[in-house]
């Protein structure tokens, strides 16, 4: 090589580096955009599906009481907002799973749980010719997400449903795609509903499913089981309700058949609010009692428990406390239930444990 | 006429009518997508649509005002970033290059071509996304000005080396150094043929979902700036569709109507552009 | 190349005084600059490709250490015991690719056949524009299509009468769901049909008349003229146009992921849900919760990658030697 040509490629290869120097600098969190209000503050949040229309409803609601507060969240599902949260991307999480100890210690900044309502799983169904509420017993539940059961008229089915006509068609099971704290509540529920379960499956946000389709967020599984004849899904209540599809009463652990409702998941809670951990992990499914709706459960939001921007902060402290609230009085228009008062007034005291 | 012949005649007409046949059916298809957006998304276009942001799940008469600027904005990121690097290069390519490095180029640029959008996504994840900590448009923007490149850089590359050499000789007489006959002379030659090759792109990349879904993420306000996560159409009806809302679904159908009228305004555009400079660089 | 410098390389090479005042000259005039300037945006090309290839292999150390080979053969997907195998999505893509491939071929050959001898050259260019807009539609308004009209079309009309009718064999086996293999396949088909189509009827015109014309004088009637001698004549351009069409279908995202099911396995039944690989990174990718699982993802990309090269420098071979035969006939 001549030593004219090593020095255009020298000049060449340092030109380079000082663009891609340039392009790599330009952002810089801390610089305002221009022609944006200084105060502004957009504050990013992703997680669970679950409990998305309250989310939604209590994010828009309190941006109109704080205009310049604008709380971005993303629903994509429980596995996203644990992931996210731990590589920083987003300033708040939301799970409908509490994180395991092995899960917390991989987070720089330990995530405090802070309930927001409790929810219903629902066994949520399209079967063309039956228009009235299936009874599921919990072996059928577990059976027909097993595998095991694989047509509707199966006598585990059929038993507890003498009224309806069933026809001989296969069961298409819908099930989620991604890591989802849907998914933890309803396979919670199943492994102490089944020991076969349990042992074969087990309870995570993600299990390696035996059958089924597998659809993106509660939504995707309600879109799925719209669009598919002789499915079965599980989804939120809400979901079920908002789009007006058929779902199951589930036998509980007194034996009774319930369909979900307010007062089901509300009794669900009852125990665990009188003896509620200071981290706020439990689970209620399978709760007893003869009122208690079986697949029941809290949902937090994860947020760090030390921020290095005080300004956003304050905005989620803030939040969180209107959240408690008068954030609980949108609730029941949603089919979420309330947080018992005992549960409120302890979250109170634990807002400030966040620095 | 013997029976061979015969034969060999009927099938000669079955044959062409299947391929006739094959060709109305590809057609069809066109006019089938069409047809379903003009219908579904027509119908669900509103004003709401252009100018509301999105509203709470399962409320009503929430729009996408945020998700079209946001792929406005996505765009002239990806142009800003994309189409420097691929001009420039097709430049090189076309005025000083021959040899090994040039064939590198344009073979690494055929390569960038054929990878999957998907991968693009993964590749501004780690480089953009990770260091900042932060979704942004700036992520989605480096991903879709990758993929702008090779389109532009090849077909600058096409025109630029199609500019007839009388012209070029005829600037280099005059006096004009190198760079000002290619700047003040051959560039605006081929200047049309560029600009649809740019324009061709920024269709290509208007449409892409993949690359957008873990880098500019998704935003239910305005998106100030380019460091925050930011609404694009693709990524919309993406979510949109996937939902049991109906509300969502027609949305999702007016998002669509949008978008493809935007990338076929775009394609069609381009290509009347470039006949049209054919027919003036015919008669001239 | 020779013609653009002929003015500059007329005079005879100077001594080293004249190089460097030659130099200086350059540099003066701007030309040096320019060279350096658009000679850094070339290699920025260069760059980036080299960047993606490093960061994809460099971001999947953890799967390839812990795997190795068997990563590819291997068909379980746990994340909860980062047990990964790469074997399902492989499977996916390959069979709903040539799915794809196996209804797409012969409507595009076809229909650039009738384009390229049988119709009028306007009418040709007419629909060939036509059909490139096709090519022109976003992945996802056909996920969208997919999802609200294909899919309940196919499952009515098509799946459930071949499962009712021949519901014994593997390839129909199963649940009639309406998403699955097929309809992964199905769409896949419409996207790559306009590929296939439009680089096929390029390659058969640019067949030499007279091939034809012998054929014909021979006594040929066209349709033997086309499939006995123009057709094989540009028998590379027309694979070329195919594997071009594979690498497309391989690495499509959006429309599989909302029509295939999203079930990681390997199963023989054209209705059985399935996974590819574009499909899993995009559902999975923002929540994979350990480095494991997000480099389990990237591996994948690694994978696709890899592949999709192959077949585009296959397919840009197959299409040269099209073109390299008609012109040195």
């Amino acid at each position: 090589m001549t030593k004219r040509s090593l020095k255009q490629m020298a000049t060449a290869v340092a030109f380079g580096l000082i663009l891609v120097a340039g392009l790599i600098s330009r952002p810089r969190p801390s610089s305002p955009a221009p022609a944006v209000p200084a105060d502004r503050l957009q504050i990013n949040a992703a997680g669970a599906t679950f409990p998305y229309p309250i989310y939604s409803k209590w994010f828009d609601e309190y941006h109109k009481m704080h205009p310049d507060l604008e709380i971005n969240y993303q629903s994509i599902g429980s596995g996203g907002g644990i992931r996210q949260l731990q590589s920083g991307t987003v300033d708040f999480g939301a799970s409908d799973m509490p994180l395991k100890d092995e899960q917390l210690g991989q987070f720089k900044v330990k995530p405090l749980h802070f309930p927001t309502v409790m929810g219903a799983v629902v066994p949520t169904y399209n079967v063309p010719g039956v228009t009235g509420d299936l009874k599921f017993t919990q072996k059928a539940l577990a059976g027909i997400f097993m595998g095991k059961i694989t047509k509707w008229n199966d006598p585990e089915i059929a038993n507890a449903n003498s009224g309806a006509k069933l026809p001989g068609d296969d069961i298409v099971v819908v099930h989620r795609s991604e890591g989802s704290g849907t998914t933890f509540i309803w396979t919670d529920f199943l492994s102490k509903a089944d020991p076969d379960w349990k042992a074969k499956v087990g309870s995570n946000s993600s299990v390696n499913w035996p059958v089924g389709l597998g659809g993106k967020g509660n939504e995707g599984v309600s879109g799925l089981v719209q669009q598919t004849p002789n499915s079965i899904g599980y989804v939120e209540l809400i979901y079920a309700i908002q789009n007006h599809m058929h779902y199951g009463l589930v036998q509980n652990a007194a034996g009774v058949f319930l369909k979900a409702d307010l007062a089901g998941v509300t009794a669900a809670a009852a125990a665990a609010a009188k003896s509620m951990p200071d981290d706020f992990r439990v689970s209620i499914t399978d709760a007893p009692g003869k009122n208690a709706y079986p697949i029941s459960s809290f949902t937090w939001l994860l947020i760090p428990s030390s921020f290095s921007d005080a300004a956003k902060r304050d905005a989620i402290t803030g939040f969180l406390r209107w959240m408690l609230k008068e954030g609980q009085q949108y609730t029941e228009a949603l089919s979420y239930a309330p947080l018992p008062k005992e549960v409120v007034a302890k979250e109170m005291k634990a807002i400030s444990k966040i620095k | 006429m013997g029976m061979r012949t015969v034969w060999r005649k009927a099938v000669n007409i079955l044959m062409f009518s299947l391929t006739g046949l094959a060709t109305l059916f590809t057609i069809a298809l066109l006019f089938f997508i069409l047809g379903y957006l003009l219908w579904y998304g027509g119908r669900s276009v509103s004003w709401n649509f252009f100018t509301k942001l999105p509203t709470p799940v399962g409320e009503t008469g929430g729009g996408m005002a945020n998700a079209i600027v946001g792929s406005g904005k996505l765009l002239l990121l990806a142009a800003l970033i994309g189409v420097p690097v691929g001009f420039l290069g097709g430049v090189y390519l076309a005025e000083f290059g021959g040899g090994t490095f040039s064939f590198l180029v344009r073979y690494t640029a055929d390569l960038l071509n054929g990878i999957p959008s998907i991968v693009m996504g993964i590749f501004a994840y780690t480089v953009v996304v990770l260091p900042m900590r932060h979704f942004s448009a700036l992520a989605g923007g480096l991903a879709l000005a990758v993929m702008l490149v090779p389109i532009v850089l090849r077909s600058t590359e096409q025109f630029l080396r199609a500019v007839p050499v009388p012209l070029r000789e005829g600037a280099l007489a005059l006096g004009a150094s190198k760079w000002r006959a290619v700047a003040t002379v051959v560039v605006p030659a081929g200047f049309r043929g560029i600009a649809t090759g740019i324009l061709l792109s920024l269709a290509r990349v208007a449409g892409e979902t993949a690359p957008l879904l873990f880098t500019s993420f998704s935003n239910r306000f305005w998106a100030p700036g380019w460091d925050q996560p930011i609404a694009s159409l693709p990524v919309m009806i993406y979510t949109y569709a996937l939902s049991p809302y109906e509300d969502w679904h027609r949305q999702a159908w007016a998002a669509g109507l949008v978008l493809l009228a935007l990338v076929f305004i775009i394609t069609t555009g381009s290509r009347i552009i470039l006949s049209l400079g054919f027919q003036s660089s015919r008669s001239g | 190349m020779v013609t653009s410098t002929t003015a500059l390389e007329l005079a005879p090479r100077p001594g080293r005084p004249g190089r460097a005042r030659a130099f200086v000259g350059r540099l003066r005039s701007g030309d040096e600059i320019a060279y350096l300037i658009t000679w850094a945006f070339a290699a920025s090309v260069l760059l980036i490709t080299c960047l993606i290839v490093y960061e994809l292999w460099d971001k999947s150390a953890l799967p390839r250490h812990k795997f190795g080979l068997h990563f590819l053969v291997t068909s379980v997907w746990d994340p909860v015991f980062e047990q990964f195998g790469a074997l399902p999505f492989i499977y996916g893509t390959l069979v709903t690719s040539a799915l794809a491939l196996l209804i797409a071929v012969p409507l595009g050959v076809g229909a650039a056949i009738f384009l390229a001898e049988l119709a009028p050259p306007r009418i040709s260019d007419a629909l060939s524009f036509v059909i490139e807009l096709l090519a022109a539609v976003p992945s996802v308004i056909y996920g969208l299509i997919g999802i609200f009209v294909m899919v309940p079309l196919l499952r009515k009309y098509v799946e459930v009468p071949l499962h009712g009718a021949f519901g014994y064999l593997p390839l129909f086996k199963g649940p009639v769901m309406g998403v699955g293999f097929l309809a992964a396949g199905v769409v896949l088909a419409v996207m790559i049909v306009p590929f296939i189509l439009s680089i096929s009827r390029e390659v058969l015109l640019s067949v030499p008349v007279d091939q034809r014309e012998a054929a014909l004088a021979l006594g040929a009637t066209k349709w033997e003229s086309t499939w006995k001698v123009v057709v094989p004549y540009a028998r590379s351009g027309i694979m070329g146009s195919i594997f071009l069409a594979l690498a497309r279908a391989l690495g499509e995202t959006m429309a599989v992921t909302m029509v295939i099911g999203n079930n990681p396995q390997v199963a023989a039944s054209l209705f059985a849900p399935g996974y590819s690989i574009a499909a899993v990174i995009a559902n999975e990718f923002t929540e994979a919760t350990s480095d494991m699982y997000v480099q389990a993802l990237i591996e994948l990309g690694l994978v696709l990658f890899a592949v999709t090269i192959v077949i585009n420098a296959l397919a840009r071979i197959l299409i040269l030697t099209t073109a390299g035969r008609g012109t040195a006939h």
